[in-house]
């Protein structure tokens, strides 16, 4: 079983290689080389690759973002594709610390679907992020530059940017609502939340450009702060208060939940560096509404993972462990509801 | 029916090879795969102390938080508070119904993950 699946995987390196050397060839002169070619993560949705380009005396670090095996399949109808979460990356790199796009692959090149980037230092372990005494500095700053950075990704004037999917409040919750019914799985916290939700819908405010998933694990951290926010693959135009609120969610907080802001911030503090950057004033109890949504959508998310297993699409003990992390979200909904009992 | 060894014996025998044998012996995913193989042992042997009692518990705050007939098995009656919510005949403001929810969230993560930093503290 190895052999074949080990050649076909040489294969594609091989071929990878020859196009990032041919680039090179092309971008830096006749002598550059790629050396170091390491794939970084099996994600689920996109592959990661580590390359240095050495090129007069001097070494490039990069990254290759690729559709696992270059060609891309129908998969999370909400998710980007590469060549947008490119543009997107380039749209953004005037007000957001994101890494530098070089090149875009087209599909039908050597690599495949693919994108090349500057590779940015730093740590993305949430744990570490946290705990260690290397970011001691880092945490400090951490809110106001995350406050900086989400005003500076909801300035861009919508009509710059590619076309991207539209997602309010309330459509995400008649999504996740559906998917949920469809497993069967009566859970009564949920069907709580998403009355309570129906019932208490916030003011609508103007569309913009929303991340999607800007936590801890999405963004580069060093010890000065915040380096780079990565995974802009569920971009969309929405609301705001989503990408605050996500960020506020328990389940990103790593433990470390007397922190709301992610594990490491206040709230107040984020709002205002938030506003104080050109982000709309908005008020603690405007985020709550938000908070409540992302934590039922990351309790639906888990169960989806288990319905992999359930389905036997997935059969491994790591998804099927995940259905016994719902349980999490339904405790951290209840504390939220309680305060608007 | 034999029970020796018990059902808890068993589990707890195969916790310990996983531990003590196979994940020293493992690298990367498969070492990782094997991790949460034994989380999900220890899961288990939680469930078989903690859910009867837990189960027992809630079906009787169910039967009288829904004045329900008492022939109900605790799927039918938490489909019939999943209904009611659902229509809104039941909500935040029904007496009971946020302590009963929060006893039964508290003892479900007493079994799936009983260090949960949203748990109450005390």
């Amino acid at each position: 079983m190895g052999v074949p699946r080990d050649c076909d995987k040489m294969g594609r390196q091989d071929d990878i290689l020859k196009g990032l050397q041919d680039w090179a060839g092309q971008f830096y002169g006749s002598g550059a080389t790629v050396e170091r070619l390491v794939r970084l993560s099996g994600g689920a949705s996109q592959e990661t690759w580590s390359l240095d380009v050495e090129h007069s005396g001097i070494v490039d670090e990069l990254i290759l973002r690729r559709v696992p095996g270059g060609v891309s399949v129908a998969r999370n109808s909400e998710a980007i594709d590469l060549g947008t979460e490119a543009k997107l990356l380039g749209c953004a790199e005037h007000t957001v610390p994101t890494p530098k796009v070089l090149k875009v692959f087209d599909p039908s090149s050597e690599i495949g679907e693919a994108f090349l980037m500057n590779r940015i230092a730093g740590q993305t372990i949430a744990r570490k992020i946290l705990r260690d005494d290397v970011y001691e500095n880092a945490r400090q700053c951490l809110t106001a530059q995350c406050g900086k950075a989400l005003s500076g990704i909801h300035a861009i004037p919508i009509e710059r940017l590619p076309t991207l999917p539209k997602s309010g409040g309330l459509d995400q919750l008649a999504k996740y609502e559906t998917i949920y019914r469809g497993f069967d799985i009566p859970r009564p916290v949920f069907e709580l939340t998403m009355a309570w939700l129906k019932k208490n819908q916030p003011q609508p405010v103007d569309p913009v450009l929303v991340h999607g998933d800007f936590r801890l694990g999405n963004l580069i951290v060093n010890e000065h702060g915040l380096a780079a926010v990565l995974d802009w693959e569920l971009a969309h135009l929405g609301d705001p208060r989503e990408d605050i609120a996500w960020l506020c969610v328990n389940s990103w907080r790593f433990g470390q939940s007397q922190n709301r802001v992610g594990g490491f911030g206040h709230l107040n503090e984020l709002l205002d560096a938030y506003e104080a950057s050109g982000g709309q004033n908005f008020a603690a109890d405007q985020i709550d509404w938000w908070e409540i949504l992302g934590s039922l959508k990351w309790g639906i998310m888990c169960m989806i993972m288990y319905e992999a297993f359930r389905s036997g699409s997935d059969p491994s003990v790591e998804r099927a462990a995940i259905g016994r992390r719902v349980s999490e979200t339904e405790i951290d909904l209840l504390n939220l509801l309680e305060t608007r009992a | 029916m034999h029970d020796a060894p018990s059902q808890k014996e068993m589990i707890a025998a195969v916790k310990a090879f996983i531990d003590d044998t196979a994940m020293p012996n493992l690298k990367g995913h498969a070492a990782f795969h094997a991790r949460v193989a034994s989380n999900v042992l220890a899961t288990v042997l939680r469930e078989l102390e903690i859910r009867p009692l837990a189960e027992n518990d809630e079906r009787e705050r169910l039967s009288s938080l829904l004045n329900a007939d008492q022939n109900m098995t605790i799927s039918e009656l938490n489909l019939k508070l999943c209904e009611l919510l659902r229509q809104g005949e039941l909500g935040l403001d029904t007496p009971g119904l946020l302590e009963h929810l929060k006893t039964t969230t508290i003892a479900q993560l007493s079994i799936d993950q009983p260090n949960y930093s949203g748990l109450p503290s005390d």
